[in-house]
């Protein structure tokens, strides 16, 4: 038998020649490209030989995500313990092999975090290879960042099908309604997060969602709970966690947002490899510490007494905005999305900008979302695109005043200055 | 001979597929999306407007020959007032929860586009009959997306369809909110209103090509 010696992916292009022309064919590439180059050559024409393909854009990306998704396996665990530990009025002691990468950690992280990844890929790449089915077009590779975003900005205990749910608004609304991947106007990934938190707002916030097993036993005498800094300080109360604990994520939050030490490393890297803007990066850390100055500073004049509702927020040191709740992690990965964000390196100054500025101000002026990134990052999305064009607009009128300055008309300067105009625009 | 000509029985159906005043004109937004998160709002409305629209076309439509026509906005303006005071006061009388439910958008059927829409480009220009059934209709084409978007969002947004639990209570956990359902926060707000009325519009035009527009 001939077939025997077939080897898998000999195997897969015969059957993709097979059901060439099908309905089901975009289905079926996809799977079949993502494994395997495909055997396909250019007969005619010109080509262009990149390696940095969508695809591999997108693996870089993830690559920057795992160190992350590990370490929030082994905090969900270890918040849990330590919640736990806490209720039965015996605080955990921390230490980084003893008592936080072990394995206990790990498995609960497992149990709770794989389940979130596996939903999140599996419905949204299923409304993806839908959709390619539907209109005729091969499956894009758009889902693969989104799917990994997507468990990684949502509170521990969030329920399946509300994901489930979420995702395919998401996929949907976010995206396929705008033409898909490359075409859509709003990150996908802060789309889910935003549906998750105005739809289902008692799973998305308050003191009982962040840790594991807190929402189960609320209102039992084992109760834990575990308030985010962010949450804790919109309240007025004290914060017991220490800045190293902080910077390094050994603290409640959403599954992937805690550890600014390793989102920076991603960061570094995203940097590093040219996938992601180093601007838009700079310039929202920027406009988050102005805010957190100016803030900071009106405490200081005594404007905002100790009575205030404002006045936990507005006294937290302002670099201390940078390592606490999602600001870092939206930074890095959600901001620099080059398709939502500005294209002009003048636009992602001021994109970015804004989204650190308005982030610390919605986390201080509302307290019911002490988590304003993904609000503000979904705003500056919708503006992006009027920044980039009030960008190239101001970049035409200077070359066109620079092309009138540095040119004499003898006469009829009026008329070249139209048609220089009409030529430019 | 029928009831309605062929012409006459198009005055009525068209606006409730193809020619209609939400999905296709994109008119009365305003009201389908602030007063749709319970159904029974919204066919209080859809019957107002039914009201407002049948009746003010045939008075603007006996008017029309002797309506000036640089104050016809003004006439057109005091006779939909009028109307909508009537409707108004009958919900005060006898639905009071109801009309502080509906609040000021009963009163906003004024400005609605879809009524001032209909007199400048229809009862203006034809018969009372005929501008009765085309109010009837445009009134029915409006009320009908009012319908369903309140429907999903009162099913969806509180679990009840009427006032009626249909799919359990969420505090006792009985239905499917034993299984763990919770009800969707999202679709009570105005955003998510548009979002339905922008996948109507999404169904409607794939299933009918003809009413892409180019651009």
């Amino acid at each position: 038998m001939k077939d025997k010696r077939l080897t898998f992916k000999k195997r897969l292009h015969i059957l993709k020649h097979h059901y060439r022309d099908k309905k089901m064919a975009p289905a079926f590439n996809a799977l079949h490209t993502f494994l395997f180059t495909p055997d396909e050559t250019t007969h005619s024409g010109s080509h262009v030989r990149a390696a940095d393909d969508l695809k591999r854009t997108m693996n870089t990306v993830i690559m920057a995500l795992l160190p992350v998704l590990v370490f929030a396996m082994f905090n969900a665990g270890y918040q849990h313990y330590a919640a736990v530990a806490a209720a039965n009025g015996e605080p955990l002691q921390f230490s980084l092999w003893d008592t936080f990468l072990t394995w206990d950690n790990f498995y609960i992280g497992l149990i709770k975090v794989l389940p979130l990844l596996v939903v999140s890929y599996g419905v949204g790449l299923l409304v993806e290879f839908i959709f390619a089915v539907i209109k005729g077009h091969e499956v894009e590779e758009g889902y693969l960042v989104t799917g990994m975003l997507v468990p990684l900005i949502v509170p521990i205990d969030t329920p399946l099908w509300m994901l489930a749910v979420s995702v395919v608004f998401g996929v949907v609304i976010g995206k396929e309604v705008f033409g898909g991947t490359g075409m859509n106007i709003l990150n996908p990934a802060l789309t889910i997060r935003a549906f998750l938190f105005f739809a289902y707002p008692t799973w998305m916030s308050g003191d009982k969602v962040w840790v594991y097993e807190a929402v189960e036993r609320a209102g039992t005498p084992d109760a834990i709970s575990g308030e985010t800094i962010l949450g804790s300080l919109a309240q007025n109360s004290d914060i017991s966690y220490s800045v190293s604990d902080m910077f390094f994520g050994f603290i409640p939050g959403s599954v992937g947002e805690t550890s600014t030490f390793l989102i920076l490393l991603g960061g570094l890297f995203l940097i590093f490899s040219k996938i992601a803007s180093w601007r838009i990066m700079v310039s929202a850390v920027v406009g988050a510490l102005v805010m957190g100055l100016i803030f900071n500073g009106v405490v200081d004049q005594g404007w905002i007494g100790e009575g205030s509702k404002f006045y936990g927020l507005m006294s937290f040191e302002f670099w201390k905005h940078l390592i606490v709740g999602g600001l870092a992690f939206g930074i890095v990965y959600m901001a620099t999305d080059p398709v939502t964000g500005s294209q002009t390196n003048r636009g992602k100054w001021i994109y970015g900008f804004f989204i650190g500025f308005i982030s610390v101000m919605i986390r201080v002026f509302n307290p019911a979302y002490p988590e304003g990134v993904f609000l503000a990052i979904l705003l500056m999305n919708v503006f992006a695109p009027t920044i980039d064009h009030y960008v190239v607009r101001g970049n035409v009128n200077r070359r066109l005043k620079r092309a009138k300055n540095a040119t004499v008309y003898p006469k009829d300067s009026e008329s070249k200055e139209s048609e220089l105009q009409v030529e430019t625009a | 001979m029928a009831l309605l000509s062929k012409k006459d029985t198009s005055l009525i159906l068209d606006p409730l597929t193809d020619n209609n005043p939400i999905t296709i004109q994109v008119l009365g937004i305003c009201s389908a999306l602030a007063i749709t998160a319970e159904l029974k709002a919204s066919i209080v409305m859809a019957i107002s407007v039914l009201f407002v629209l049948g009746v003010g076309n045939v008075v603007i439509s006996l008017m029309r020959n002797i309506i000036p026509s640089k104050i016809r906005i003004i006439v057109q303006l005091i006779v939909v007032a009028a109307l909508v005071i009537i409707v108004d006061q009958v919900l005060k009388a006898f639905a009071y929860e109801l009309s502080k439910t509906l609040s000021v958008f009963v009163g906003l059927i004024i400005t609605n586009c879809i009524i001032m829409g209909r007199f400048e480009a229809f009862a203006l220009g034809n018969g009372p009959w005929k501008s009765f059934l085309d109010g009837i209709g445009n009134a029915a084409g409006y009320g009908v997306i009012l319908v369903i978007v309140g429907f999903f969002r009162e099913l969806l947004g509180s679990g009840t369809l009427m006032g009626y639990k249909v799919l359990g209570d969420p505090i006792a956990k009985t239905g499917l909110y034993s299984i763990g359902y919770e009800n969707n926060g999202f679709m009570l707000l105005s955003p998510m209103a548009l979002i339905v009325v922008g996948i109507i519009i999404w169904v409607q035009r794939s299933r009918n090509r003809a009413l892409i527009e180019e651009n």
